[in-house]
């Protein structure tokens, strides 16, 4: 007996209905609610790095204690490649908070910007932004990004106490900063070289903090790169990061938990004195004057030592942009852009500032870092004011970055693979990528 | 018959069978079909080129797929062979008389419930070289261990024998079905004709429940092929690339925007567990017909 009785056919029919009015009720209820009490609601979307997060709901709450009628509610991501696909995803689909900070350069490249992002070219900010970081934030002549951040250095990170106790000298070339690696083992308090293979995106520094020795051996590098006319493996200077990162792995350099060890791990470690040296990012700092806050002055800063102390110089980050995805609009689009022209005010400088410690020059004209940064970012400051003491990352310079690149360095620097194997894999992970791009020449 | 065929047919109209297979064409055959093309393109969520074998091509040359392929086999192979052999030695234990028979049975049981990625991530914790539990507790007899996830020869094994743990509890289950429906007059037969535990074990037990290892060698061979969510959970595939198997591979590409390359991965993923499971599948079951 399948039949049913018309009676109950209708009563499936209404339920059926009434469910489904209750679902878009329940939807337009939540789109809605933008407006409610005069109010703009809006939503920001950030990493969840604590110094991000941090940063983020200062600025929020100095923007809305100026703009009372609009609220900012911050949501957080997954860092790394699994926050890259989620950000990918939500753009494509249309499901985009309104404003969302992420990557400049050659990530920012990668999400289609003409496409999926709204320009800002007609904000009045956009004249007063740094010239470095508007070219990673331009994509087809238009500028799509407010700097969210400072600028940051990748260098390493050493213990200022350990180099006082044992009378070091901060070294500029890589012989000297491997004799010092020396002395620190035969001492044998604090492992000369920290590395983190846990989370593999920190094993990179040795690779894309030595850019700024590479371009001083050949300025075109980038460009040539970029025209599938250079490549790591068979271009000498490149190849020189992958044959450090397996050079301090060989003469057993690294702390003994290397392969379990975290970022968090290592930022401990350089801030107490277990280890020497960290090659990172100077986002680190800020995270370690979040928890070791007496400790941070411990810390400081040189550039990744190359094979000529003449050219050594820094390699830097431009920082990350806040971007208005296409999909927001009306009044959300108005405040998204009130939103994006305080951050990149000198208002919204100092609102960062407060929040953590900058880790690095500000990318807006008239902000000044304030007098109490930490040393280590004390420490870039020398470099920046030389002229051709600096320059910006490769993947600011060309939007080709291989994805495998962070487990291509984890294998070399644990002795899997070797150096040359290391970065011809690499120069084939970056083919695809420049494939999938649909660069030209490849 | 024509009765009974009639009778068969006479509640189901045709029309019946139209949503299943709607859902069924829309849901399976569409994607099934339209990635065998796209994997023939390099496509975006905007655009596809026509690219012929060109991600074929470039997939083979991925040396990380390689070493993905032999993981996937020694991962499956491994977690299969190991799920049979303590499965069924447990199912023979729990359907003995032992006291707290119906507990133990749950014991075994328990970790097939838990979340896999909970498992993965206690795991990583508790296989930690320096702080984990149980390294602390092998240093505390004296035991120097090793680096569980973090050992490139090592890796694999150890996300396979939590595979095991975590997954032997179903194979026990199907096990004890098909020990407990041997019919007891065989065993009683044997007894009487001298056979002791061994002898049973190998003339009875074992031959009677095949359709058990047929079972929970097809399900944990499937599985162990395209496992994922535990080895992800774990090492992400790593260190560097050696804990890799097809499935993170493939997910690597798509993470990494490679969408034709990650839909030519899929395809040669679902040629390979075709490949794997048909022949085996039809040699297990007509060796069970001969017998």
């Amino acid at each position: 007996m399948f039949d049913v009785p018309p009676r109950r056919l209708g009563a499936f029919a209404a339920a059926a209905v009434a469910s489904a009015l209750a679902l878009t009720a329940c939807s337009a209820g939540s789109l809605g609610s933008s407006d409610e009490g005069g109010k703009t609601a809006i939503s920001l979307l950030v990493d969840n790095a604590e110094a991000t997060v941090k940063t983020a709901e200062q600025v929020v709450g100095d923007f809305t204690a100026k703009n009372p009628d609009i609220t900012v509610k911050v949501e957080t991501r997954p860092q790394g490649t699994e926050g890259d696909n989620i950000v990918k995803t939500r753009l494509s689909t249309g499901d985009m908070s309104d404003v969302f900070i992420y990557n400049s350069g050659s990530l920012f490249q990668a999400l289609k910007p003409e496409q999926n992002l709204v320009a800002l070219d007609d904000q009045s900010y956009v004249g007063q932004l740094d010239a470095n970081f508007k070219t990673t934030v331009t994509a087809g002549g238009k500028v799509y990004g407010a700097p969210f951040g400072t600028f940051m250095g990748g260098a390493v990170l050493y213990n200022r106490k350990v180099y006082e106790r044992l009378g070091l000298q901060v070294p500029k070339t890589w012989s000297e900063f491997m004799a010092n690696n020396a002395k620190i083992k035969a001492d044998g308090k604090a492992a000369p070289v920290i590395q983190t293979y846990q989370e593999t995106w920190t094993s990179q520094l040795f690779i894309l903090g030595d850019f700024h020795n590479v371009s001083a051996a050949d300025s075109a590098f980038a460009e040539k790169y970029t025209k599938n006319q250079a490549k790591y493996a068979t271009t000498p200077a490149a190849l020189e990061g992958f044959a450090h990162l397996q050079e301090v792995f060989d003469a057993g350099y690294l702390n003994k938990d290397f392969a379990s060890a975290k970022y968090e791990d290592g930022q401990r470690m350089i801030a107490l004195g277990e280890g020497a040296h960290y090659p990172m990012l100077t986002a680190a700092v800020a995270n370690i004057a979040i928890n070791n806050p007496d400790k941070v002055n411990d810390v400081g800063l040189f550039a990744l030592p190359g094979t000529d102390a003449a050219t050594n110089g820094l390699t830097v980050w431009a920082p990350g942009g806040a971007y208005i995805p296409a999909s927001t609009s009306g009044a959300k689009l108005e405040a998204a852009r009130k939103l994006l022209a305080f951050i990149a005010s000198p208002d919204g400088c100092t609102s960062q500032a407060k929040a953590s410690p900058p880790t690095g020059p500000f990318a807006v004209k008239g902000c000044e870092l304030p007098a109490d940064v930490p040393q280590s970012i004390k420490d870039m400051q020398p470099y920046i004011d030389r002229e051709g003491g600096s320059s910006l990352a490769l993947e600011f310079l060309s939007p080709v970055k291989g994805p495998s690149l962070e487990q291509i360095c984890v294998e070399v620097g644990s002795g899997i693979r070797k150096a040359p194997d290391g970065a011809a894999l690499y120069d084939r992970d970056v083919e695809k990528q420049a494939q999938q791009l649909g660069l030209p020449g490849w | 018959m024509t009765t009974i065929r009639a009778r068969r047919r006479s509640p189901y109209p045709s029309w019946f069978y139209l949503p299943a297979a709607l859902v069924y064409g829309v849901l399976f055959l569409v994607p099934t079909f339209a990635s065998f093309y796209f994997s023939l393109t390099r496509w975006t969520i905007f655009d596809s080129h026509f690219i012929g074998f060109e991600n074929f091509v470039n997939f083979f040359r991925e040396p990380a797929l390689v070493s993905g392929l032999t993981n996937t086999l020694i991962y499956a192979v491994v977690t299969s062979g190991l799920k049979v052999v303590l499965g069924l030695l447990l199912a023979v234990l729990l359907t003995s008389q032992i006291i707290g028979r119906g507990y133990l049975r749950s014991v075994v049981f328990f970790p097939v419930l838990v979340s896999t990625i909970g498992v993965g991530l206690t795991f990583t914790v508790l296989m930690n070289p320096e702080r984990g539990l149980i390294n602390e507790s092998l240093a505390a007899i004296g035991v120097q261990g090793p680096g569980w996830l973090t050992d490139p020869d090592l890796a694999l094994l150890s996300v396979a024998l939590v595979d095991v743990w975590k997954g032997v509890g179903l194979a026990t289950l199907i096990y004890i079905a098909g020990i407990v429906s041997i019919p007891q007059e065989y065993f009683e037969a044997a007894r009487v004709d001298g056979a002791g535990a061994t002898a049973s074990f190998f003339r009875i037990v074992l031959p009677l429940a095949r359709p058990a290892t047929v079972t929970v060698v097809i399900l944990s061979l499937i599985g162990g092929l395209r496992s994922f969510d535990l080895i992800w959970a774990m090492t992400r595939g790593g260190p560097g690339f050696t804990s890799d198997v097809i499935a993170s591979v493939i997910y690597k590409q798509y993470q990494a925007g490679f969408y034709g390359l990650s839909t030519a991965g899929n395809v040669i993923l679902f040629l390979v567990v075709t490949a794997v499971i048909l022949p085996l599948y039809w040699f297990l079951t007509r060796k069970e017909v001969e017998l």
